[in-house]
C-alpha cells in the first residue's frame, strides 16, 4: 500500500536535542539548508538515515529527526555501504569532514565511491580539526601554523574534488555555507542521485580556523570568486560575466577576460561526460579558496549502483537455482547413508 | 573391489597416512580425494591439512613442503592420528620435512624419480637417503611416479612437462589400491572437475589408473590392506570442514531468524573459504561484500544490522584487531552482531596457516573500556554449524556482538557429519519493535531506543522504516532509557553495570556443563575448549584403557561461562586445562574461581597428539 508522502516542514525534521556546536559555526547553516530542503524532497522521514564518523559535522544525525547512527571516526561509508546495498529503500546520507573522511577514514571514501554505492556524502570541509581543538588537517594549505604544527605544516593538502574524481566517483560537487540557495539546489542534485554523491561543503569554523573562505565567499567577493558551473553553458564569472574559462590546445585550463576570446571561445560545461579529465582540470583551476574557483556540480554521470548490483546476482541466482534449500545445500558435496 | 587373488587384503582397524610433496604438487587435493573416498565408504576420518604460508615456494625446498595427513577407520575417532603410519614423499624435501614425526616400522612410498642430486641437495641431503641406509627401520617402497605417469600421458598426446603434474594423481591411486579404496568417485569426479579441460582430465585418469594398476601388478608391495566400515549411528552423512559447516550454519541461522543474511569480509587465511562458501549461495539470498579493509568488513555488516539484517564478519587475528574498535560501536549500539574469528599462530602475521588458540583473551577483553560480549567456541569441524547458530541466536536475542572462535585446525580439517534434523532447529525471533514504548512527559506515545526487556536486558531492535520510531544511536554515551547523549557520572556507572549484567546473564540460556566422567569418582578433570576437543578425548581414552580414572569437560561458552562451572571445577582435586596457548583460559578459571589449575600447553602451530595429553594426564595422576 502506497499512500502520498505527508506534507512536513522543517520542525518534522528537527530533533528535540539542543544544538552544540560553537556559535557562529557554519554547520548551523547547513542544517539549516538540510532541514528545510527535506520537505520539498518528497521523502519520509522513517525512510531517511544520516550516517556520521567522528568530528563536529558527525553531530549532525543527532539533531535530524529521522533514523541515525553517530558511529566511530572514519568509518560513515563503511557503515553505510552495508546499510545501503541491504535497505535500497532507504536515503542514506553521510556526513562527515575533511578529517573524518580524508585522513583516517580516506580508504572508505574512496572505496565508497569507486563502487558507486548509493549515499549521499556531505563533506564539511573547515581545513583543520576542531573537535581536538585546532590541529591542520589533510586539507589545511601548506605551512598552515596549528597547535601541532608551531613551525608550520609540510604537508601537501588534498583537493577534495580531485580525489573524488580521481576515486571514480559518478557524482560529485562543491558549494558552500554562506548560500543556502545554492547548497539546497546541490543537495537536491545529489540526493537525487543513483549512486555514490559526493559534496565538498566549504564551511567556516570561526574558532580554530576562522575565515579560510572568506576570501571568496563573502557576499562582495563571490562575483569574482566563485565560477558557478552549468551544465550546457559557457563557464563564466564575474558581475558582469566578464570572465570565463577556455581551455588552450595542450589541454590546460585558464581563466580569461571574455573580451579577449570571445563568448564563443568559452569552454561549455559538460557535467555528464563520461570521460572525468576536464572535470578534473576543472577541480584543478583553483589553487585554493583565495582564487577564483568552481562551485556546482563538477561530474554527474550514470553508472551501476552497487547495491542494485548486488540485488541483481541474488535475484538471478534464485532465478537460475530456484530459492535456496538447506537441505539440499548440506548434501553439496557427496553424501553417504548408514542404516 | 581389486585385490590380488593370492592374497586377500589385510585387515587394519586404523590408519593414518601424509601425504607431503611441493607445495605446487597438489598434496591438498590428493589428500582430500582420499578422503572422500574413504567417507564414501563408510570409514571414520579426521583430517588435519598442513601447508605454508607461501603459495607456492621454490620447488624442491624444505620451505614448500605441503602436507594433507588423514587418519580413517573402523571405529570412531577424534583426532587426525598423533604419528603416520604410512609418508607418501614426493621429492627429498617432503621426505626430510616429514620422517621426524614418522615412526620406525611405519611405511615410506617415495617418489623416486625426485631423488635426483639437484632436488637432494636442495632438501640438503649430502647422501641420498634411499640408499645410505638411513631409512632402514622403514618399510620403503621406490615407486618411480614421474617416469610411469609420463609414460602413460604420452600416449594420450600429453607433453612430458604437462604430464608431470598428473603424479599426483598416480600417487593418490596407488595409496587406493593400498588400502582397497574404491576407484569409480576419484574417476568421476576427475570427469565433473575437468570437464572443460578433457586433456588434464585425461592425464590425471591414466595417471590415477596406472598408479592403482601399479599397486596391482608390481609384485612390490606384500599386500594391500582393508579398513572396514566404522559402526555409525543410522542416518545421513556428509563429509564438512569447519569453515564449510561454518558458513552453513550462518546461513542455517538466517533462515532459522527470517533475517536476509549480509556478510562483511576482508580475505584472510585461513578464514577466507567461509567467505568463499557464503558468495557461492546468493540463492539463500546472502549478500557477500569483500570490503576494502577489515574495518569496513565489521562496519558494512554493523551497517546491515542497523537495517535489520544479520550482519557477519568473518577473519582471523590481524583482523580481529583490527576491527576491534567497531566491535566496541556494536557494544554501545546493542546492535546484533556476529563476529568469527578463525585463529591462526600469532602474534603479528605470525604462522598465517597454523593453527593456535591464543586470541582467547582478546576475544573476551580486547576492546578500551568495559565492553563484555559472548564469546562462543567450536569444538570440532562439523561442530561449527551449531556454534554458528548459537552465536545468532544469542546475538539476536541480546541484542549484541558475539564473538564466534574457530582456528585453522577446525578450518581446514574435515571429518562426517551426521546431518542434523533441520526441522528440529528452533527459530529465531527477531523481535523488531512495532511501536512506541513510552510515554512522554506530555502524554503523547514514543520511542525509546535503550528501554531494556526486563528479564534479557536487551534494547529493542528498530530498523529504519517504522514510521514513529525514529531515533538516533551512536558511540557516545547514552541516557538510560532514552538513548540521548549523556555525560552524567551516575548514568555512565548504570549503563556499564547494565551492559554488563546483560551479557552475564546469558547464563541462563547456557545448559549445565557436560562432564564425561564415566564413574564419577575421577579425581582429575581435564577442562577444554575448542578445537583441543579430538585430542583431549582420544587422551582421556588413553588413560581409561589403562585403567585410570579422569574426567573431561569442555567448554563452548567461554564469556559467560556456564553457570555450573564453579561447582564442577570444585569437584575435582586437580584441574588440567591443555590450551595451544600459553594459558588463556587457565588464568580466566583461576581468576574466576580460585582453582590451583595445571596448564599445559603448546604453541608450534599444530593439534595436541593424544598421545602428550594421555602422558600429562597419566603424570598428575602420578603426582596426586
Amino acid at each position: 500500500m502506497t499512500t502520498a508522502v505527508p506534507a512536513t516542514t522543517r520542525k518534522d525534521w528537527s530533533s528535540d536535542q539542543e544544538v552544540r556546536w560553537c556559535p557562529g559555526c557554519g554547520d548551523y547553516s547547513i542544517l539549516a539548508a538540510v532541514q528545510m530542503l527535506l520537505p520539498d524532497l518528497g521523502v519520509r522521514r522513517e525512510n531517511t538515515v544520516f550516517l556520521s564518523g567522528i568530528g563536529c559535522a558527525a553531530r549532525f544525525p543527532y539533531y535530524m529527526n529521522t533514523y541515525g547512527m553517530h558511529s566511530i571516526h572514519g568509518r560513515a561509508p563503511a557503515i553505510a555501504t552495508g546499510l545501503a546495498t541491504t535497505r535500497p529503500d532507504l536515503d542514506v546520507w553521510v556526513v562527515t569532514g575533511d578529517g573524518d573522511a580524508l585522513s583516517i577514514g580516506g580508504n572508505h571514501l574512496i572505496h565508497a565511491l569507486r563502487r558507486n554505492v548509493r549515499m549521499t556524502i556531505l563533506m564539511f570541509n573547515n581545513q583543520i580539526y576542531g573537535l581536538t581543538k585546532g590541529q591542520y588537517s589533510p586539507t589545511s594549505e601548506v605551512s598552515k601554523v596549528t597547535k601541532s604544527t608551531p613551525f608550520g605544516s609540510v604537508d601537501a593538502p588534498f583537493n577534495p574534488v580531485s580525489l573524488a574524481l580521481g576515486a571514480e566517483a559518478s557524482f560529485v560537487a562543491r558549494t558552500h555555507d554562506m548560500d543556502r540557495a545554492h547548497m539546497q539546489e546541490t543537495f537536491r542534485r545529489a540526493h537525487a542521485h543513483n549512486g555514490a554523491a559526493f559534496v565538498e561543503v566549504y564551511q567556516n569554523c570561526n574558532v580554530f580556523n576562522d575565515g579560510a573562505f572568506e576570501k571568496i565567499t563573502a557576499k562582495d567577493a563571490r562575483p569574482s570568486m566563485l565560477i558557478p558551473l552549468v551544465h550546457g553553458e559557457p563557464i563564466r564569472f564575474g558581475a558582469e560575466g566578464e570572465r570565463g574559462v577556455v581551455q588552450r590546445p595542450d589541454g590546460r585550463l585558464e581563466i580569461v577576460e571574455v573580451a579577449d576570446v570571445g563568448e564563443e571561445a568559452l569552454l561549455v560545461h559538460d557535467e555528464a561526460r563520461h570521460d572525468p579529465g576536464l572535470a578534473f582540470a576543472l577541480s584543478r583551476l583553483s589553487g585554493g579558496p583565495y582564487e577564483p574557483t568552481p562551485i556546482g556540480v563538477f561530474r554527474a554521470v550514470d553508472r551501476p549502483e552497487y547495491g542494485a548490483e548486488m540485488a541483481r546476482q541474488v535475484t538471478e541466482a534464485q532465478e537460475r537455482r530456484g530459492v535456496g534449500d538447506l537441505g539440499a545445500l548440506l548434501r553439496s558435496g557427496s553424501s553417504w547413508t548408514v542404516e | 573391489m581389486a585385490t590380488r587373488s593370492d592374497h586377500p587384503p589385510e585387515q587394519l582397524d586404523r590408519v593414518v597416512i601424509r601425504f607431503a610433496g611441493d607445495s605446487g604438487d597438489g598434496m591438498q587435493l590428493t589428500g582430500d580425494r582420499f578422503t572422500t573416498s574413504s567417507a564414501l565408504l563408510g570409514n571414520d576420518m579426521s583430517t588435519f591439512p598442513d601447508f605454508p604460508a607461501e603459495i607456492r615456494a621454490p620447488a624442491g625446498t624444505l620451505a614448500g613442503v605441503s602436507a594433507f595427513q588423514v587418519h580413517i577407520s573402523d571405529h570412531d575417532i577424534l583426532t587426525p592420528g598423533d604419528a603416520p603410519n604410512v609418508l607418501v614423499a614426493m621429492n627429498p624435501a617432503a621426505l626430510r620435512a616429514n620422517i621426524g614425526v614418522l615412526p620406525k616400522g611405519a611405511i615410506l612410498v617415495v617418489n623416486v624419480d625426485a631423488f635426483e642430486e639437484r632436488n637432494l641437495t636442495k632438501a640438503g641431503y649430502e647422501e641420498n637417503p634411499l640408499t645410505d641406509g638411513s631409512l632402514s627401520g622403514y618399510t620403503v617402497y621406490e615407486v618411480p611416479m614421474t617416469s610411469i605417469t609420463q609414460e602413460v600421458c604420452k600416449e594420450a598426446g600429453v607433453k612430458p612437462r604437462d604430464a608431470e603434474r598428473s603424479k599426483n594423481f598416480f600417487a593418490l591411486g596407488l595409496v587406493s589400491w593400498l588400502y582397497t579404496r574404491p576407484t569409480e568417485p576419484t574417476i568421476e569426479w576427475i570427469a565433473t572437475r575437468f570437464a572443460d579441460k578433457p586433456q588434464v582430465a585425461e592425464a590425471n585418469t591414466r595417471a590415477f589408473r596406472a598408479g592403482y594398476d601399479f599397486g596391482e601388478t608390481a609384485e612390490l608391495f606384500e599386500s594391500n590392506y582393508e579398513v572396514r566400515p566404522a559402526h555409525f549411528e543410522p542416518g545421513e552423512y556428509v563429509q564438512v570442514t569447519g569453515n564449510q559447516a561454518l558458513a552453513w550454519g550462518l546461513i542455517a541461522a538466517a533462515r532459522l531468524a527470517s533475517l536476509p543474511l549480509f556478510l562483511g569480509s576482508y580475505p584472510i587465511t585461513p578464514a577466507s573459504d567461509i567467505l568463499h562458501e557464503l558468495s557461492r549461495r546468493k540463492e539463500f539470498g546472502v549478500r557477500t561484500f569483500q570490503a576494502e579493509d577489515e574495518i569496513a568488513g565489521v562496519g558494512s555488516a554493523l551497517g546491515a544490522a542497523f537495517g535489520g539484517a544479520l550482519g557477519v564478519t568473518t577473519t582471523s587475528g590481524p583482523g580481529l584487531d583490527l576491527k576491534s574498535e567497531t566491535i566496541g560501536l556494536a557494544i554501545n549500539l546493542e546492535l546484533p552482531l556476529v563476529v568469527v574469528d578463525v585463529q591462526r599462530g600469532g602474534p603479528s602475521t605470525g604462522l598465517p596457516t597454523k593453527t593456535e588458540q591464543a586470541d582467547l583473551l582478546h576475544a573476551i577483553y580486547g576492546r578500551h573500556g568495559e565492553a563484555p560480549l559472548p564469546v562462543l567456541a567450536a569444538k570440532s569441524p562439523s561442530h561449527c554449524f551449531e556454534v554458528a547458530i548459537e552465536a545468532v541466536r544469542i546475538a539476536v536475542k541480546y541484542r549484541t556482538p558475539v564473538i564466534l572462535l574457530s582456528d585453522g585446525y577446525l578450518a581446514n580439517g574435515a571429518e562426517p557429519w551426521k546431518l542434523p534434523d533441520l526441522e528440529a532447529l528452533a527459530p529465531i525471533d527477531p523481535g523488531f519493535a512495532a511501536e512506541p514504548n513510552h510515554t512522554a512527559d506530555d502524554g503523547a506515545p514514543v520511542f525509546w531506543p535503550y528501554v531494556r526487556d526486563a528479564e534479557t536486558l536487551a534494547r529493542p531492535w528498530a530498523p529504519p522504516g517504522v514510521p514513529g520510531l525514529e531515533h538516533r544511536i551512536g558511540g557516545l554515551e547514552k541516557a538510560d532509557g532514552s538513548g540521548n547523549v549523556s555525560y552524567d557520572p551516575v548514568n555512565h556507572e548504570r549503563m556499564v553495570r547494565l551492559r554488563e549484567a546483560k551479557i552475564d546473564g546469558i547464563t541462563r540460556d547456557i545448559p549445565a556443563l557436560e562432564v564425561d566422567d564415566e564413574t564419577g569418582d575421577a579425581e582429575v578433570l581435564v577442562l577444554g575448549w575448542g578445537s583441543t576437543f579430538g585430542a583431549i578425548a582420544a587422551g582421556v581414552r588413553r588413560v581409561r584403557a589403562r585403567g585410570l580414572k579422569v574426567a573431561h569437560a569442555h567448554l563452548v561458552h567461554l564469556h559467560p561461562f556456564p553457570a555450573d562451572l564453579g561447582d564442577v571445577l570444585a569437584r575435582y582435586r586437580v584441574v588440567l586445562v591443555p590450551e595451544i596457548n600459553l594459558g588463556q583460559l587457565s588464568r580466566l578459571v583461576r581468576a574466576e574461581y580460585l582453582v590451583d589449575a595445571h596448564s599445559l600447553n603448546k604453541m608450534q602451530g599444530v593439534p595436541f597428539r593424544a598421545a602428550e595429553i594421555e602422558s600429562a594426564i597419566v603424570s598428575l595422576l602420578e603426582e596426586a
